[in-house]
């Protein structure tokens, strides 16, 4: 049972040491989660705002397609994604297995969906007197859109937050898309997965503790940033 | 506000998309190699070694001997270190390899708890696999097709039995060579491991491993470990000259030597043998 212990104590000494093994599977963490964040909220919050502000036919159907898409295992995206990059795959020919941007492809399938739905959800539970309010106060349409897109900043952020934890948690798209290579490819959820493997589990407690240690760091500024 | 934080990821990507785009001018080799050789730690002691001699950067994935194989055939890497003779043969004879060129062995061993409750401590190979069958004592297998599994396959046919599947006292871990030794631990199990995954255990066991040898000694639990380069007329664009390059140093006699001079708790984990 002392591993448990063993592994509070590592991981200090894993951040504070500056182990580079353990910094480097940081760095790529954060980088191939950037990427994948990036496009997951450029593309998603204005495709979740037009989800939950427009009508239009098929809007249900499109909702529904969303949702379930919420429920998507990321070792079947790995696989997929996986087959895609294979040389042998359709994509093959653009060299994205087992680099970081691969990894992002498939992260930003997980993540998109969680930004799409927790953005149209909010835009359409928004205050319905909110908009006749605007309107009676001589808002155009303009006008309209960018107050509702300021009124639901909060779930928006909520939203990213969501994608982000699922993103930067996710094993199994960085293993069969990344291939754990070291210095490379391997992140801080992949690296878990091999110390445990090697049964070093005081190792993999302590990255894990470093893993929950950049997610508050993360939840923190950004809690910080909506105080403003 | 927002536009900062948007502001900031882009940036974020093109530096990415820069440094990626900087990486790809190095002469990259791309690797597909069995658990055994990453987990004991051979491969992050001589892949320094092989970059300082030939100024090309070794990546490797770690999966089973089958996952490799198959991997080379979908020409998602360049070069094998893989131990399963028999496949790699058949991998050969396809047009998916080329120049197999065997480079060093270990052997594998049966490991068991200390009390041997199928009480096979000592005896021949195939009456060992007999006494674990009739005992019923628990069994953990990797299940997962990789060089190991297939050597272990290859034991139970060859003592006459049938390959064990849905039977109780057999478990089917699907996982690398030390994670299913752990489990045998924990369940009180035998296993069949090369040996230098054994001592690595030991090793992180602090020299006390709680699963001993039981079984060792026979000339079919040889592990012979191989590089294959895979075949450019299978795949194009595969590179082969870097690929061969790494079996020459490999087969070369600084690498030979490394290999002798690696060990853990006093024991050599490999043995080279290149022609």
């Amino acid at each position: 049972m002392d591993y448990i212990f063993t592994g509070f104590i590592q991981a200090f000494q894993l951040l504070f040491s500056g182990d580079e093994q353990t910094y480097s599977a940081i760095f790529v963490t954060v980088r191939v989660t950037s990427y994948s964040m990036a496009v997951s909220l450029l593309t998603g919050i204005p495709l979740g705002f037009m989800l939950g502000h427009f009508e239009f036919k098929g809007k249900r159907s499109l909702r529904l397609l969303v949702d379930t898409a919420l429920a998507l295992p990321t070792v079947f995206i790995g696989l997929v994604v996986y087959a895609f990059l294979s040389n042998r795959g359709p994509l093959g020919h653009m060299g994205l297995l087992f680099t970081l941007p691969g990894i992002a492809i498939g992260q930003t399938i997980l993540a998109l969906p969680i930004v799409t739905a927790l953005t149209a959800a909010a835009v359409e539970g928004m205050d319905r007197h909110l908009r006749t309010t605007l309107v009676s106060l001589g808002a155009d349409r303009r006008q309209l859109l960018l107050s509702s897109l300021w009124e639901v900043r909060f779930s928006i952020t909520a939203a990213a937050l969501t994608a982000f934890g699922r993103v930067m948690t996710e094993v199994g798209i960085s293993m069969m898309v990344g291939g754990n290579i070291k210095w490379h490819t391997r992140t801080i959820t992949t690296a878990i997965a091999l110390e445990t493997n090697k049964g070093l589990f005081g190792m993999g407690i302590a990255l894990g503790l470093v893993l929950l240690m950049i997610a508050f760091a993360v939840n923190l500024s950004v809690a910080l940033v909506n105080k403003r | 506000m927002k536009k900062g934080i948007v502001a900031g990821f882009i940036a974020c990507l093109l530096m990415g998309m820069f440094s990626n785009a900087s990486l790809g001018a190095e002469k990259v080799l791309m690797m597909a190699t069995t658990t055994s050789t990453d987990n004991t730690g051979l491969l992050d002691y001589l892949a320094p070694a092989f970059t300082k001699a030939t100024s090309i950067d070794l990546r490797w994935t770690a999966v089973g001997t089958g996952k490799a194989l198959k991997m080379g055939e979908n020409c998602d890497v360049d070069v094998l270190l893989v131990h399963a003779p028999a496949a790699e043969k058949k991998f050969v004879d396809a047009g998916f390899g080329t120049k197999r060129r065997e480079l060093m062995y270990n052997d594998f061993v049966i490991i068991g708890p200390a009390s041997d409750p199928a009480g096979i401590k000592g005896l021949p190979i195939g009456k060992a696999m007999t006494g674990i069958q009739k005992s019923k004592a628990l069994f953990v297998s990797r299940g997962d097709n990789s060089g190991t599994n297939k050597k272990e396959i290859l034991l139970w046919k060859n003592a006459g039995m049938a390959v064990p599947d849905k039977d109780l006292w057999y478990i089917q871990t699907g996982q690398g060579m030390l994670a299913t030794i752990q489990i045998a631990e924990q369940r009180k199990g035998y296993t069949m491991t090369d040996r230098g995954t054994y001592i690595k255990y030991s090793h992180n066991s602090g020299g006390k491993p709680a699963l001993k040898v039981i079984v060792e000694g026979d000339p079919i639990l040889l592990n012979q470990y191989s590089a294959i380069a895979i075949n450019t007329g299978n795949c194009p664009k595969a590179k082969f000259d870097l690929a061969m390059a790494f079996s020459d140093w490999m087969a070369g006699s600084e690498a030979q030597q490394m290999i002798k001079d690696f060990r853990l708790l006093g024991q050599q984990l490999f043995t080279p043998n290149a022609k």
